[in-house]
């Protein structure tokens, strides 16, 4: 049989994706309930994607925003 | 918007009550365009090598948008649309300026990331805590290393919130390479940053 650790491993980005299947689903969710080790990596894979999607960049500067404004077509 | 009336909309002949009708459009679609300059922004500087070049493709894709309005299609994402704009631009400039074909750096393991945090960290128990390791600094310029392609889908779906099939949508790509690529490019993405991290250390 498979090692179901290094299974959970190809299901956790699709999970983390929302893209299993339902019956695949509760498969992962069992094995992560029983298994501290996966658990883990879980946990960190779910926090390391709020990382990511927090990645701060400057914001726009207002002079952009000014020409942005600009670039609209005048009324006539 | 002062506005013409009803009554006389009605006495007006067709033709100006059409061209009045389109200014209205048009200037409800600049303004909805121009509420989403900032998610524009955020996007446009992962994607793109620097501040001023991201200011750049903003710029030029409002410019293009404001022409093209006629072409968006009421109802469905403008958000979406105007990333299209924006990546084909950045497509043709990158292109435009590519000298040498890009080598694929290689790519970890998907543990690998964590792996190695763990192991410069022996006391770690805490998933959370592991990961503010990186810097924020350490996100943007492990971003900034991964290959162009690989880039794109993964700034469009993971920090622009897109779907798949938006992200296909933009990109013109099918749905297919979008999830290829995504997973290739995460691997890649967690190479970077475990190499910035064991930098630090030694």
């Amino acid at each position: 049989m498979k090692d179901p650790c290094a299974h959970c491993e190809e299901m956790m980005q699709p999970y983390l994706d929302h893209i299993l299947t339902e019956a695949e689903r509760l498969e992962a969710e069992l094995h992560l309930d029983g298994c501290e080790w996966c658990r883990r990596r879980y946990r960190f894979e779910e926090s390391l994607r709020v990382y990511v999607r927090q990645a701060v960049t400057e914001t726009m500067s207002a002079s952009l925003k000014q020409r942005l404004s600009a670039l609209r077509i005048p009324l006539n | 918007m002062g506005g013409a009336t009803v009554a006389e909309m009605a006495e007006a002949p067709p033709d100006a009550t059409r061209i009045a009708a389109e200014a209205r459009d048009r200037v409800r679609f600049e303004e909805e365009a121009l509420a989403l300059s900032d998610q524009v922004f955020r996007v446009a500087r992962h994607l793109a090598g620097s501040r001023d070049e991201a200011e750049d493709l903003v710029q030029e894709t409002y410019a293009r948008a404001f022409r093209s309005w006629r072409s968006f299609q009421p109802g469905t994402n403008l958000r979406a649309w105007l990333l299209r704009i924006l990546t084909n631009l950045n497509i043709d400039r990158g292109r435009r300026r590519q000298r040498a074909p890009q080598t694929t750096p290689l790519e970890a393991n998907d543990y690998y990331l964590y792996d190695k945090l763990a192991e410069t960290d022996g006391s770690a128990t805490d998933e959370e805590r592991v990961v503010e390791r990186l810097s924020q600094d350490d996100i943007v310029t492990a971003l900034a290393a991964v290959p162009h392609d690989f880039r794109d889908v993964i700034v469009l779906v993971d920090i622009g919130d897109f779907s798949y099939q938006d992200a296909a949508n933009i990109l013109d790509i099918p749905i297919g390479t979008v999830m290829s690529r995504l997973h290739r490019g995460r691997r890649i993405l967690k190479r970077e940053l475990a190499d910035s991290v064991l930098e630090d250390v030694t």
